[in-house]
């Protein structure tokens, strides 16, 4: 049911150089469990977009429960990849975003707008079935 | 004031913020600060970090355990031997840049700290004292 994008790099073990995608028919999905860096954050915003415009993906979903801190740079890639999936026709949702972040994330002047967020993955993956994300594959019963 | 530990990493290339942030994160877990003020002090080392990559060209930070008699905390001082800056006032306003970025972090750090200053002399480097009493 899940498929990993074929890249290679991050398949070799210890090499963290690329974070994950899967994809769950015309969903793509990703987990940030590492402390970024910020060229993995771009490259992470580079394979997405790729990755959408390659599976025709419907709906991109985020989860950064693990993220202990989302800085101005971080802020920046989760903006960019929710406007390029926009552009290409693809909705993103960021879900799983820690109290602490997200009062930080105020304070420091960054509101995320035009970033769709929801509490948790399975209110995250409603949101992107509403948004016209379905894939065949894509709706839990 | 009394600095009764202090630490210093270098900053030289994008890793080392990932590291910066590591330790400041330990640091702040060690003086028993809260979640919420952890994170605040772990962005603000994020964001000033990159500025002294991006902007001084890389330096060093000293972590520092502080006390002034009533309170103790987590002073952070970022140097470096970069070109300076002309108007800190500028660079302290949201939005404003001369790099690639949004222009939040120098501004966004000062909002996430409890004391703030910044040092520069053009053409011999910039100091910013980032402190968080708990």
């Amino acid at each position: 049911m899940f498929r990993l994008m074929g890249r290679p790099g991050w398949t070799k073990p210890g090499n963290m150089e690329r974070i994950p995608i899967l994809q769950m028919g015309r969903l793509l999905l990703v987990t940030i469990q590492v402390d970024m860096h910020d060229r993995l954050a771009l490259t992470l915003q580079d394979d997405l977009t790729e990755a959408i415009t390659r599976v025709g993906a419907r709906g991109v979903l985020i989860e950064i429960s693990s993220l202990s801190m989302v800085d101005s740079f971080i802020g920046r890639m989760l903006a960019n990849i929710s406007s390029m999936s926009r552009i290409l026709d693809a909705e993103t949702v960021v879900v799983g975003m820690q109290p602490a972040v997200a009062i930080t994330l105020v304070e420091l002047g960054l509101e995320l707008k035009g970033v769709r967020t929801a509490l948790n993955v399975d209110k995250g993956m409603r949101l992107l079935d509403d948004a016209g994300g379905k894939g065949s594959e894509a709706s839990i019963p | 004031m009394i600095v009764s530990r202090e630490q210093q990493l270098g900053i030289r290339e994008e890793v080392d913020v990932v590291h910066v942030r590591r330790e400041v994160r330990r640091w702040a877990e060690e003086l028993r600060f809260s979640l919420v003020d952890q994170t605040k002090i772990v962005t603000a080392a994020s964001e000033l970090a990159r500025n002294t990559i991006i902007y001084g060209g890389g330096g060093a930070v000293k972590l520092r355990l502080v006390s002034n008699g009533h309170h103790t905390g987590l002073q952070l001082v970022f140097e470096d031997q970069g070109p300076g800056i002309p108007d800190i006032s500028l660079a302290l306003q949201d939005g404003y840049t001369t790099g690639s970025g949004l222009g939040l972090g120098l501004g966004g750090a000062k909002r996430l700290v409890s004391e703030f200053s910044i040092e520069s002399k053009p053409g011999e480097g910039t100091r910013v004292v980032a402190t968080r009493w708990r």
